[in-house]
């Protein structure tokens, strides 16, 4: 209860903070956008061995890599606190401490659900066909997956100095993950041994759930694993998200 | 300030190294202080004597490596939580949003002391009316000139009604005049609402301008303590010596450069 009430005074400033960038936000928004508009048209005449249009699988595809991008980077902006003494002067008043880090996170998991929206908004006018349920399936994964990158990212940001430092870790682990998931097009067009190394990677599962939502399939084995991994995989950044705040150095 | 001989803050052997891969770093050796309810105190020091390293630990903001401290009548150790609500912090960066507006920093800060969202108003406001803040609250802080901005600072820093008040380098980096309406602020709070008041400095005559007691530190230990005048006689000889004289006597070291600063 008193965990809820601080997170929420938290949420509170760190939301209007986002609304008051008008740049930041409407920049933020525009570009998924135009990453669909313009990458999904070469898409169409191909057979990428889906069912339905090629927008079925991309358009989950760009929903999971704008909550992973958007996911893993608020860290910077925590850096930034940081550097200004904000995060210090929130840590010397009773609020609790993990309250610092979950308002953050659920300001980006509102932020990244409100700009799914418009992606899916963008997608059922350029092609895309899903139930109104597959879709909001599909949004509470984006919101599972954007808490957990949330919360390891600014558990991250309070063990990194600078900027370029926290950039160049976010860059090097994001990249490969990004392209080993599957996002823009599915593993079944991978050869043998890409396919196998995918299989490790957790987006994967959550990616492919999500095109089966879109399709209006909600009880098959591709929906249980991909719920049961990325569920497993958000407890999991979430308390080291956790740990990795409450440990930050001097 | 109705008895000083009632202390508000005991710390006993507070030590703090860093482990650096170059090896330890000793930034603070071991702390005694005793520090009265209603006294400023002023913390001097020259640069790298481990005085903002002391805050850090009093604040909470760092795990001491050794010793305990008693503040406000909560363990330093067992009861942070319970420290955070009786102390205010003003870090030397400040730690002002400069997109966030001063109305909202300040509401939000007493919101992040736990009061309502009416009580968080009104405290606000009335914050802003002894601060003078009332005509910038719609500014943001980025646009508010130093003195100003550490004005608001501090009002932050008072949203909870502290028993005691840290501020580390409250003057650094601000112009003549804005120190001295600064010192007469400090003076002013402490007088009205009985703060005590911890401050460090580098500054000799803020120390002796605005401290009851004067603490100084050197490489992580207290090397000499009393009132200003107690110091220029002890080891001056000279009530009328300045303190720059007697820093010189106590640590063999004299001023670097600037004439007011050790
Ligand atoms: N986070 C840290 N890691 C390593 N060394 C530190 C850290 N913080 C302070 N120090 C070192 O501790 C000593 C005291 O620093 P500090 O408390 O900032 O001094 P002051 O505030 O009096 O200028 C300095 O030698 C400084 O380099
Ligand atoms: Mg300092």
């Amino acid at each position: 209860m008193t965990l809820l009430a601080h997170t929420g005074i938290v949420f509170g400033r760190a939301l209007r903070a986002t609304l008051r960038s008008k740049t930041n936000l409407f920049f933020g928004m525009l570009q998924p956008l135009l990453f669909l508009a313009l990458f999904g048209p070469l898409l169409t005449e191909l057979d990428i061995g889906v069912s339905g249009s090629s927008w079925q699988a991309l358009v989950p595809g760009v929903l999971i890599q704008l909550t992973l991008l958007g996911g893993s980077y608020v860290g910077l902006g925590l850096l930034m606190d940081r550097s200004l003494g904000v995060v210090d002067r929130m840590r010397v008043t009773p609020v609790t401490p993990l309250a610092l880090l979950l308002g953050r996170t659920l300001r980006d998991v509102v932020q990244l659900v409100a700009q799914a929206v418009l992606l899916v908004l963008l997608g059922l006018a350029l092609g895309l066909r899903a139930p109104l349920p597959g879709v909001l399936l599909g949004l509470l994964f984006v919101a599972v997956v954007a808490a957990a990158l949330s919360a390891l990212s600014y558990g991250l940001a309070m063990h990194i100095r600078t900027g370029q430092e926290f950039a160049a870790v976010v860059n090097t682990a994001g990249m490969p993950l990004m392209l080993l998931a599957g996002l823009l097009l599915p593993m079944s067009l991978a050869p043998g041994w890409l396919d196998g190394i995918s299989r490790a990677v957790p987006f994967r599962y959550t990616v492919d759930a999500v095109r089966q939502v879109f399709l209006g399939h909600y009880a098959n084995g591709t929906v249980a694993v991909g719920a049961a991994v990325t569920l497993a995989l958000a407890a999991l950044c979430l308390l080291a998200g956790a740990r990795l705040f409450r440990s930050a150095p001097a | 300030m109705s008895s000083l001989s009632s202390s508000v803050i005991r710390i006993r052997g507070l030590t703090r190294t860093f482990q650096l891969k170059s090896g330890p770093v000793h930034a603070v050796r071991g702390i005694d202080l005793t520090v009265g309810r209603g006294e400023i105190l002023g913390f001097l020091g020259p640069n790298g004597a481990g005085k903002t390293t002391t805050l850090r630990m009093l604040t909470t903001l760092l795990p001491p490596s050794g010793g305990d401290a008693e503040i406000a009548g909560h363990d330093l150790l067992r009861d942070p939580a319970g420290v955070r609500r009786r102390i205010g912090y003003v870090a030397q960066s400040g730690g002002l949003d400069p997109a966030c507006g001063v109305r909202e920093e300040l509401v939000t800060q007493c919101r992040l002391h736990l009061m309502s969202r009416g009580a968080a108003r009104e405290r606000a406001g009335e914050l802003a009316r002894e601060l003078g803040l009332s005509d910038l609250m719609d500014r943001p802080t980025g646009a508010l000139s130093g003195g100003q901005r550490r004005r608001l600072e501090i009002a932050m820093g008072l949203a909870n009604r502290p028993e005691v008040l840290f501020l580390d380098e409250p003057t650094t980096g601000l112009d003549p005049g804005s120190r001295a309406e600064l010192w007469e602020l400090v003076a002013r709070v402490r007088a009205e609402h009985g703060t005590t008041v911890f401050l460090t400095t580098h500054y000799l005559d803020e120390a002796d301008a605005l401290a009851d007691r004067v603490v100084v530190v050197d490489s992580g230990r207290i090397v000499a303590e009393g009132t200003p005048a107690d110091l220029k006689t002890r080891y001056t000889g000279d009530p009328a010596a300045s303190l720059q004289d007697a820093f010189l006597a106590i640590t063999g070291r004299g001023a670097t450069g600037e004439p007011v600063a050790i």
